[in-house]
């Protein structure tokens, strides 16, 4: 039976990475203080808790409705460079589902793909240079080679998980290239990626969500 | 953490009400966190947007006012503004000949106004750009966001104000703002390091006789951390990589600008104004016009910065010209 990613398990989704994000607020802000301004947990809390209360309120009836509210909250509320990154993750996920009810695995994959292309253009990272990219990228890749070995949705997602942790542990030795913490050098090595971390909890988010049921 | 605060997460809009009791000439959206001036938009006039994450007062809504900005947007404390306030600031200072966007070069700055300036298009707004990069501390930009926009930002609000009060069109508008930024250089050192309010720790540690070396201005740590020496040694460490990256000399001398970062007195200010003029002058770099105080601040952070901009006849006849806002007023 195939998945059925629809807009009940998307709110889900995000009601889950907000959570997340809530939960681990301080650990993101603690992270970004070593080697950038220390308001990640901060912002991406302040952005999700509007997200989730936009959502409660407009009720948004398809898939690329949900997403595409999603993406420009978080635009308009969380500032920095993690409001036009998630946003624009968001804003392409809309585009590439397209006006439908609910998505199939693939189609699910497809999006957070589009998603992935979106963040790579914003903010013009390559793999290895410390950055969201950096965790997001093996996690939609091990999402795809699952699903194309023939996995379930679930089993896929858990693959993406495990993989996204292992990009965001792989960030600690390396210098950072983007962003803030570029400003750093070689003293950022040793640091953990702030934003690495809370893209995986986006993908451990999905995982414990829209595959259920 | 010790603030005149009430609730951290109410700090940006509770100031906005203070300049707005303060400053009638201005006019304040609350709603969008952006300060207008008072006649804004000025028919026919280059309209001038900056903004930035707040906590670098007066930088950048006390420079809003008669011949410098037209409007400034302000965003969570160090974080950036987002794309709707910056579009709504662009639309609300459209005079008919387009809008020039002061933009820091920091990648959340960058990627907020560049999506502000891709919505402005939809709506037929010309926007040009001008992004500030003139601190040395950041040497390696092949591996790094580039060069971040500091001290000479302030400069270039001034500078380009007054261009843009003059009546001259937006390319050259923005070619006087593009030139101050090339020919400017800035370095900055912290004392202590700055409490983020909504944080409510200091965002890095520096013991007492420890100093940061490299600074930008959102309480991040810089390139070296260093023993504190005396101001005669720490207005070397300032000076000297300015003055290796650029050629200072000749032209109509420079304006030397010595920021506090928030927490210096002013006494400390003009010491190590004198410290850097000393330097210049045995470097065989003439000073033409000169700025002291904090104008570009990071919080509580005690610390100064130094920049200097290699002026010519143009620049210095724009530095003249009247400005008249909150932090900087002079000629009227």
């Amino acid at each position: 039976m195939g998945a059925n990613v629809d807009v009940a398990a998307l709110t889900a989704w995000i009601g889950a990475f907000a959570e997340l994000v809530a939960r681990n607020k301080d650990l993101l802000t603690r992270l970004d203080a070593a080697i950038g301004d220390g308001d990640h947990g901060i912002n991406m809390d302040r952005g999700m808790s509007a997200v989730v209360a936009t959502l409660d309120e407009e009720k948004p009836s398809s898939v690329a409705a949900l997403l595409k509210l999603t993406g420009m909250k978080l635009v308009s509320t969380v500032g920095g460079a993690s409001g036009p990154l998630y946003g624009t993750l968001f804003l392409r996920m809309a585009a590439a589902a397209g006006d439908v009810a609910s998505l199939d695995a693939d189609g699910f994959a497809k999006a957070l793909r589009a998603g992935l292309g979106g963040v790579v253009a914003r903010g013009k990272a390559e793999a290895g240079d410390k950055t969201m990219v950096d965790a997001l990228a093996p996690a939609v890749e091990a999402l795809d080679a699952e699903l194309a070995g023939g996995a379930p949705l679930g089993a896929a997602l858990g693959a993406a998980v495990t993989a996204a942790e292992g990009g965001r542990d792989a960030t600690i030795p390396m210098p950072a290239r983007k962003g803030r913490a570029s400003y750093l050098g070689e003293r950022s090595v040793g640091h953990q990626d702030p934003g690495a971390t809370s893209v995986t909890l986006l993908v451990a988010a999905a995982a414990s969500t829209v595959a259920i049921g | 953490m010790k603030k005149l605060i009430n609730d951290p997460a109410n700090v940006v809009s509770e100031a906005l009400r203070g300049v707005a009791a303060a400053h009638p000439e201005l006019r304040v959206d609350h709603h969008n966190k952006i300060i207008y001036r008072g006649d804004a938009p000025v028919r026919g006039k280059v309209g001038l947007v900056s903004g930035g994450g707040s906590g670098h007062e007066p930088l950048h809504g006390g420079f809003v006012g008669l011949g410098m900005l037209d409007a400034a947007c302000a965003g969570e404390v160090f974080t950036s503004p987002v794309p709707d306030q910056m579009l709504e600031a662009t639309k609300g200072v459209d005079g008919g000949a387009g809008v020039l966007h002061i933009v820091k070069n920091y990648t959340g700055d960058v990627m907020n106004f560049e999506m502000a300036a891709e919505l402005a298009a939809t709506e037929g707004i010309n926007v040009t750009a001008v992004t500030t990069n003139d601190d040395v501390a950041v040497q390696d930009s092949l591996y790094t966001a580039g060069r971040r926009g500091v001290g000479v930002t302030v400069l270039v609000e001034k500078i380009a104000g007054a261009a843009a009060e003059q009546g001259r069109p937006l390319a050259e508008v923005a070619g006087v703002a593009r030139r101050v930024n090339e020919q400017g250089r800035s370095m900055g050192v912290a004392l202590t390091s700055c409490t983020v309010p909504a944080a409510g720790k200091p965002t890095f540690d520096l013991a007492e006789d420890e100093m940061e070396v490299g600074i930008g201005i959102h309480g991040e740590p810089g390139r070296r951390r260093v023993p504190l020496v005396a101001a005669r040694k720490i207005a070397e460490l300032l000076v000297d990589p300015i003055l290796g990256d650029l050629d200072f000399s000749g032209g109509a001398g420079v304006i030397a600008f010595v920021n506090g970062m928030g927490g210096t007195p002013l006494i400390e200010l003009y010491l190590m104004y004198a410290e850097v003029v000393a330097i210049l002058d045995k470097a065989g770099v003439s000073v033409a016009r000169s700025l002291v105080g904090s104008y570009i601040t990071s919080l509580e952070m005690a610390g100064c910065s130094v920049t200097l901009v290699k002026a010519d006849e143009d620049l210095l006849g724009l530095w003249d010209a009247p400005v008249r806002t909150p932090a900087l007023r002079w000629g009227i």
